[in-house]
């Protein structure tokens, strides 16, 4: 018999693993991001040995399984003297698991920024710091927004891997429920749900943050948005 | 008058005062691994002075042109703006400018693309406005006001907060020119700042060049336009095969030339524009 009340008794425990699930998640993303993104910028230097490197690693990190990664860092770190506790090691192992994969997103967004609007900061006199925040990062923006939302989307899932080396997230916490009370299916359709929430609020979340980075496209102005807006209130 | 000792960069050169050129190209070379697109080039461009690089494509004149503002490389022989040679140290052997030195040359040096390159994610506004905040220093206020005064020179004031993707290619490309007169450069080049316009759009982007000629302002064009170079240039350059072929007044060159491969370019420019 499908038993819901038991998902109701073991609700603060599942709601607790849901919020260290969305902490590793969003934690993990923005390390992966910061370091996808300077990878992605070490890899224009014109150093060729540190561009084998980055390579390298990107290959790695891209052709091996999560789990295995994660293992290494939790269990075999401590052997290099590197000892984390279970929830930092899954937050950085998904950074770092992350930071393989935005580098090569950053990296085609970065080739398709056209080379004409990077030229005109340039003749204008303008700093590569000043052209990278001001010209460079928007029109990136724009092209990998979808391959950004997608592989957060995709991280959201790779979160219960961390369950194995006990970090106390939300496919742990229902390890636990089910192991207490043998109710498997409650389980499993629990854990779905959580994680079909999870994922539909990302895309949606993405979805809105596309059309906000491309309203430049659609819009004929910043007035012209906004009464448009007023508009469809009223 | 002492106008060279008062300026904040003195010309290395030894030439006095009025006689140095806005922009002296001597000798210069560049090659594309084997192919020898630029060869030998001389030419001078006077203050105020408008000169209209024309040819036959793959003759060499946008590249020429992109090497006055560095954006492309030259190998041998020398450029020179306002006395400063361009993208060198005047050491021998010389070794290329550091980017801060580049750059402050680059700020006098406007430059007008045929694709425009206006900033997509921008307004025209603030097209006009980006680079007197980040490389002027201006605070954003002033540099929005400069930059409504500007559009409004080029007649676009109405168009202030429109983007890009919402301006014709004509718009577009005086939102260009504004973003570089913004910024109150000695020399502007314009590398075919037509040839992408629709051709009921060509006449109001030829009239503001016009109007920024009347200012004195010092330009070289490269251009299609014959018209334009006939009426607007002081000199004529022809480039043909990575050289100067040709040099004059547009009088010189366009009726009293007797190359043959001028004359054969016309030929064929004026059989394609006739009916």
């Amino acid at each position: 018999m499908l038993d819901l009340s038991l998902l109701v008794q073991y609700g603060p425990a599942l709601l607790r693993g849901f919020g260290v699930t969305i902490l590793c998640w969003g934690a993990g993303c923005l390390i992966g991001m910061v370091l996808g993104f300077v990878l992605m910028l070490l890899r224009q230097l014109p150093i060729k040995p540190l561009r084998w490197i980055i390579r390298a690693y990107i290959e790695v990190i891209r052709g091996t399984p999560f789990l295995i990664q994660l293992f290494l860092l939790y269990s075999g770190g401590p052997s290099i003297g590197l000892r984390l506790e279970a929830t930092t090691a899954g937050i950085l192992g998904l950074g770092i698991y992350g930071s393989a994969y935005f580098a090569e997103i950053f990296r085609a967004g970065y080739q398709a920024v056209p080379k004409g609007q990077v030229e005109a900061a340039l003749s204008l006199g303008m700093s590569y710091g000043s052209i990278l925040r001001r010209v460079i990062v928007p029109a990136m923006l724009v092209s990998t927004i979808p391959a950004i939302v997608n592989m957060m989307a995709i991280l959201t899932k790779e979160t219960v891997v961390l369950s194995i080396i006990t970090v106390p997230e939300l496919m742990y916490e229902m390890q636990t429920m089910a192991a207490e009370t043998f109710a498997t299916f409650e389980t499993i359709l629990g854990m779905a749900l959580f994680y079909w929430l999870l994922v539909e609020v990302v895309s949606r979340l993405g979805r809105r943050l596309e059309a906000r980075v491309t309203r430049f496209l659609t819009h004929a102005s910043p007035q012209g948005s906004s009464t448009e807006t007023a508009t469809a209130r009223a | 008058m002492t106008a060279v000792s008062q300026t904040a960069t003195p010309p290395r050169t030894m030439v006095q005062g009025d006689a140095v050129p806005m922009v002296s190209i001597r000798g210069v070379g560049k090659s594309f691994g084997t192919n020898e697109v630029l060869r030998d080039i001389d030419l001078t461009v006077n203050k105020s002075e408008v000169v209209c690089l024309i040819g036959p494509s793959g003759s060499g004149k946008s590249t020429l042109l992109r090497c006055i503002n560095f954006l492309e490389v030259y190998d041998r022989g020398e450029i020179r703006i306002e006395g400063t040679l361009v993208g060198y140290t005047e050491d021998t052997p010389r070794r290329r400018l550091s980017n801060r030195d580049l750059r402050s040359l680059r700020r006098n040096v406007g430059m007008v693309f045929q694709q425009f390159n206006l900033w997509p994610h921008m307004t025209a506004l603030e097209n006009v406005a980006e680079a007197l905040v980040q490389v002027r220093g201006m605070d954003k206020a002033s540099a929005a006001s400069h930059a409504g005064r500007m559009l409004d020179r080029v007649g676009l004031a109405a168009k202030a907060d429109a983007y890009p993707a919402r301006l014709s290619g004509g718009q577009q490309q005086r939102v260009a020119i504004a973003r570089v007169i913004a910024m109150e450069p000695h020399l502007m080049l314009f590398d075919e700042p037509t040839s992408a316009l629709d051709p009921e759009l060509v006449g109001e982007v030829l009239q503001v060049m016009r109007d920024l000629a009347a200012d004195g302002m010092t330009m070289v064009v490269v251009t299609h336009e014959m018209g334009f170079a006939a009426n607007v240039a002081d000199k004529v350059a022809f480039l043909d095969r990575g050289r100067i072929a040709a040099f004059g007044t547009p009088r010189e060159v366009f009726h009293e030339s007797t190359e043959p491969r001028v004359q054969q370019f016309l030929q064929t420019y004026h059989e394609r524009n006739s009916f």
